[in-house]
């Protein structure tokens, strides 16, 4: 095979020669290749399939807007789906393959489609597998939701590899006063002025190198001004893309550090995830050539005329050898000239009749004339051409390529993301930045100047503007006129194919057609934002970046009006992909959120706990003996809890501790129950409710001084509690002097529950007389001392409904009290129970938890009328008594068994009435447990009208999701012991 | 992103922030009627401009803010404390 490169052109490094892998076979390129010159320089020409058509697509473009040369890097877990090959940096060892092909690229059998094209016009799914809506609409959705798998496999991209991702990526932070996206001439001259005036500056470039659209340029040589900026100081960050501006000056950068190297440091990340806050913000993003929609204007071969001037200037690859150029404005020639001094045979169509360029005569220029249709399939065979004037084929030009300039669109995206819509500037027939209040300039070919010496002008500029809205400067700027060009561009968009069936691609990566436009419109979509999504124009991974303004101006055609009154649509971040696994940075697997344990986590996993999740929390679940099940376990440990005595872990509940003198009026103000004549040495159990009188959480506040409350929260609402409570004492009570503070870490605390737990306590205090039922009664507390002079506070406070206490160490002591108590309990043929064990032991006394919470419940659903009181105003004490939360119907807590005590039942079963099992019932079962007490399986939830109105009745439990079906008895909720003899024992 | 300038901590991210809400608002005594708390819980306006609000620097000071911010660009005004006495003492250190 014939290489394209040639001697004498090009910055790539030819001592170093790369091997890579395309299609299974072996090539060769060089150090700074990119994937797409290095498959040029091969004369490899078809690099993909289209996405609807299985048209072959070669390469458009020499960077990111590339919408054909779309390829999949990588094998097995490194398989990286559609890469630009414009962009990808080769490396030795590259393995890359075609997309979206059937056997492979140049012979695909899906290549039928082509010629089916009429079926696969816009909007043909949504038509055929969605029905017609509204009358079809259930049937269509679910003919969609069916089909849509095989459609999406047929009209797919590259697939992701399915696998976890090997490699790490980071998230990054920095400061600065400056950044400075795009390093061309006005970035760089931007950067330079602003370094020099002492801002501190970053330097952003998507490229490897820096230089911007001079690397096109045969004589370029960016080692000068690299030296430049790094003596000035400024941070340069090659590889990295300013993907998205966002609110406040901060920038998203992803940098590309190892997907460049073949065999990367294992302990450096694949990429960089970085968020930069800046104080001003200059973009030099630079301009996208267009193409030209014309039929065939796809078949592999055609590319932008810029394109073909980097590979020629930066590779040293001819991408052709008899090219045609079809253009509407001056850019071109420079390129012209330069490609026919490599020895190409160049023709330019100019669609402009009437102007004037130099040139030295080396190629031919033809004045109106415009492309007009491509002869090939899988290569260019020739260019059919028309005049300008009078659209249609007059004669037909041999050729291997056509290169097209549409003109210019400046990069005005990431200025987009900030709401900023561009204007539509005639002379340039494109879209330029309009000024914004925020602290961003445009600068360079992205205001659109064509020429360089106004973009270094306009670096300047832009930096003087930035120092003057930081209020560092007050000094005169101006920018440069938009514009550059000798003659005006003439605007070409389209050349109209006169016979039927024509396909003029508007976007390749999408096969969007100049006649799905039409047919969008024909079909009432007129609106920009309906037909980019009927038609997915602009939808695709270069978002449009070339085909956008062609799709514009051929709606403006249909509607009789003029592009800036057709509008644009919005660019939004990212500017170009951005991995996923560079948005997860390091929060995956174990570290996807914090891991939270208690300070005896490690003495519960020793002494055999198993461990459940409980929100952030790692609790101890239960504590298998042998071969044990979670049931046997449970079961044993509740047992052995009401039988003589358990141990467990509470220290995951919330504790704040309330300190001041307005520490009382506030506890009275907060919990719907009263605590102004609460004692010191006494504990109680409080429900504090939200404005709207809806229960918020509950949990126990113990008086420990005058002016000194310790508070436990749940352990879900633990944060949410104290917000609320410091939003309370700096927003609403500004003259209550209370302080809260969280000491939920610096407590270590421990449940010890059963008719044996005071014996057990006995053996472990200093003086066992603090602890004897009159000096500390039920809801009693006391700060005493463990034995080795260890600080504690004890409560007795009981959640399994027996005699129990709870006791707090500083978390530095948790494991010496654990063995402590553990060793004590064992002489009472004790446990250590988990949270499942918890969890029956409270079933059977019907205590809530959150599963009854949740946000909906009021104090008399949940059955504590009594905790709510009358003789004093409270948060939520008048919106309690709202209309809603006061009928007759609402669901109220109440006990359930199975009518069959043998069954079983489960949290989430449906309440029904019999035969009127449907819809939501009438109630719900929130948890279930076995009752080892009562000896068989319980559960409490809610049912409409509570205990009064079920008790003599049989409800349903629905429980469809597991396809079961049970009778149910309404009972009290407090199972067991329901007067608290044991607890006061 | 947004970016509050707390008066204790400095210029911090908005995810070191919770979002309380509308910081107009005169929360009515604890005593009054239905109507009242109705009025000041449900009842709010749909502000398109600048608006006053109230954050928490949860991951900070913890302090509650008064932040003037612009619903439409989200550029803010202004941040001081809630509470009357630490905008007290915030004047008088700067
Ligand atoms: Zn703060």
């Amino acid at each position: 095979m014939k290489t394209r490169r040639i001697d004498n052109y090009g910055k790539i490094n030819r001592d170093k020669i790369l091997s890579f892998r395309w299609d299974k076979k072996n090539y060769k390129g060089f150090e700074g290749d990119t994937l797409a010159s290095a498959l040029l320089a091969n004369n490899i020409g078809i690099v993909g399939r289209s996405f609807k058509y299985h048209r072959p697509r070669g390469i458009f473009s020499s960077g990111v807007e590339e919408s054909g040369a779309l390829v999949t890097i990588g094998s097995k877990d490194r398989r990286d789906p559609n890469v630009r090959a414009t962009t990808q940096e080769l490396y030795n060892g590259l393995e890359a393959s075609g997309q979206n092909a059937f056997p492979n690229v140049n012979f695909d059998l899906a290549g039928i489609n082509n010629y089916l094209g009429r079926f696969f016009a816009a909007g043909f799914y949504y038509k055929t597998f969605m029905g017609i809506p509204p009358l079809e609409w259930g049937k269509g959705t679910a003919i969609w939701m069916f089909f849509e798998k095989f459609i999406r496999k047929a009209a797919g991209m590259g697939s992701a590899s399915g696998l976890p991702d090997p490699d790490t990526y980071e998230h990054a932070h920095d400061f600065c006063d400056l950044i400075v996206v795009g390093s061309g001439p006005a970035g760089v001259a931007a950067a330079i002025e602003a370094a020099e005036k002492k801002l501190d500056v970053i330097l952003v470039e998507q490229d490897s190198l820096i230089g911007g659209n001079q690397l096109a340029e045969n004589d370029f040589d960016n080692s000068q001004i690299k030296n430049q900026l790094e003596n000035l100081g400024i941070k340069i960050m090659t590889r990295t893309t300013a993907f998205g501006l966002y609110d406040n000056c901060v920038v998203g950068l992803l940098e590309r550090v190892t997907d460049h190297i073949s065999a990367p440091n294992v302990n450096i990340p694949r990429q960089r995830f970085w968020t930069i806050r800046a104080k001003h913000i200059i973009v030099g993003a630079g301009a996208i050539e267009r193409h030209i929609a014309f039929n065939n204007n796809d078949i592999p071969g055609v590319m932008t005329v810029n394109a073909s001037k980097h590979y020629l200037n930066r590779y040293g690859v001819l991408t052709g050898k008899r090219i045609v150029i079809a253009t509407n404005n001056d850019s071109v020639y420079e390129t012209a000239h330069q490609l026919s001094e490599a020895g190409a045979n160049v023709t330019v169509l100019d669609s402009r009749t009437n102007f004037e360029i130099e040139t030295n005569k080396s190629f031919e220029i033809r004045k109106g004339y415009v492309p007009y249709n491509i002869n090939g399939s899988k290569k260019i065979d020739s260019l059919d051409i028309s005049k300008s004037e009078t659209i249609n084929k007059s004669e037909t030009i041999d050729c291997d390529q056509v290169l097209l300039s549409g003109g210019w669109s400046p990069a005005v995206h990431l200025l987009s993301h900030r709401g900023v819509k561009p204007k539509w500037d005639y002379n340039n027939a494109c879209f330029l930045p309009s000024d914004t209040k925020e602290n961003i300039t445009m600068v360079g070919s992205s205001r659109g100047l064509w020429n360089k010496n106004d973009c270094i002008a306009s670096g300047i500029a832009g930096t003087t503007d930035a120092l003057n809205r930081l209020g560092i400067s007050k000094t005169n700027y101006f920018f440069p006129k938009p514009g550059g060009w000798k003659n005006p561009i003439q605007p070409l968009y389209e050349v109209k194919y006169k016979k039927s069936r024509s396909k003029s691609f508007v976007d390749y990566q999408h096969d969007v057609t100049t006649d799905d436009v039409r047919l969008a419109h024909r079909e009432g979509f007129i609106s920009v934002e309906h037909l980019k999504r009927y038609t997915t124009l602009g939808m695709a991974n270069d978002q449009g970046k070339m085909g956008n303004i062609i799709g514009l101006s051929l709606m403006a055609e249909l509607l009789n009006k003029e592009i800036p009154e057709v509008g644009t649509t919005v660019f939004r971040p990212p500017y170009t992909p951005v991995s996923i696994g560079a948005l997860s940075g390091r929060n995956v697997g174990k570290h996807f959120r914090p891991l939270r344990v208690t300070p005896m986590h490690q003495w519960n996993i020793d002494h055999g706990a198993k461990m459940i999740e409980v929100g952030l929390y790692q609790r101890p679940w239960y504590y298998p003996k042998e071969n044990e099940t979670l049931s046997d376990s449970y079961i044993r440990e509740a047992s052995t809890v009401r039988k003589t005595v358990g141990i467990c872990d509470v220290t995951s509940l919330g504790k704040i501790a309330i300190q001041g003198p307005g520490s009382t009026e506030f506890l009275n103000r907060i919990y719907s129950n009263g605590f102004s004549k609460l004692q010191v040495g006494k504990a109680r159990y409080g429900i504090m409710l939200r404005d709207d009188g809806i229960v918020m959480d509950d949990g126990t506040s113990w008086r420990l001084a005058e002016n000194e409350y310790f508070m436990t929260t749940s352990t879900g609402e633990a944060a949410k509690v104290m917000s609320w409570l410091e939003e309370l004492l700096q927003t609403r009570w500004t003259d209550l002097n209370v302080n809260v503070t969280s000491v939920s870490e610096q407590w270590a605390g421990v449940s010890i529950a059963g008719p044996k737990s005071r014996e057990v306590l006995n053996n472990c205090v200093d003086d066992s007389l603090v602890i004897t039922n009159n000096k500390l009664p039920f809801m009693g507390v006391t700060s005493t001392f463990l034995k080795g002079n260890i600080p504690c506070r004890i409560a007795r406070i009981s959640f399994s409904g027996e005699l129990a206490f709870e006791v707090y160490v500083k978390s530095d002591f948790a494991n010496t009290m654990m063995d402590l108590l553990w060793e004590n309990a064992k002489k009472y043929d004790g446990c250590l129970y988990g949270l499942e064990a918890l969890g029956a032991l409270r079933v059977e006394k019907g205590h809530v938890t959150a599963a009854e919470l949740d946000g909906r419940v009021t104090i008399d659903d949940a059955g504590l009328s009594k905790m709510a009181s009358t003789k004093k105003s409270y948060i939520g004490s008048a919106m309690r008594k709202r209309g809603v939360l006061k009928n007759n119907d609402r669901e109220i807590l109440v006990g359930f068994f199975p009518t069959n005590l043998k069954e079983t039942f489960n949290a989430g079963t449906i309440v029904c009435e019999k035969n009127n099992i449907k819809g939501q019932g009438i109630g719900r079962i929130t948890s279930v447990t076995y009752s080892p007490e009562l000896g068989h399986w319980i559960g409490i939830g809610f049912v409409k009208g509570g205990l009064d109105k079920w008790k003599d009745t049989t409800l349903v439990g629905a429980d469809p999701v597991r396809n079961k079906q049970m009778n149910l008895k309404v009972v009290s909720p407090h199972m067991i012991d329901p007067k608290g003899e044991r607890m006061y024992a | 992103m947004i970016r509050i300038n707390c008066p204790y901590c400095g210029e911090r991210d908005h995810n070191e922030f919770s979002y309380g809400g509308d910081a107009t608002i005169n929360y009515p005594s604890l005593d009054a009627s239905e109507k009242e708390w109705t009025e000041a819980i449900f009842f709010r306006k749909n502000i398109k401009g600048f608006q006053f609000e109230t954050w928490h620097h949860s991951n900070g000071c913890r302090m509650w803010l008064v932040v003037e911010r612009s619903t439409v660009t989200h550029e803010i005004k202004s941040v001081k404390p809630c509470h009357p006495d630490l905008q007290k003492v915030v004047k008088n250190n700067k």
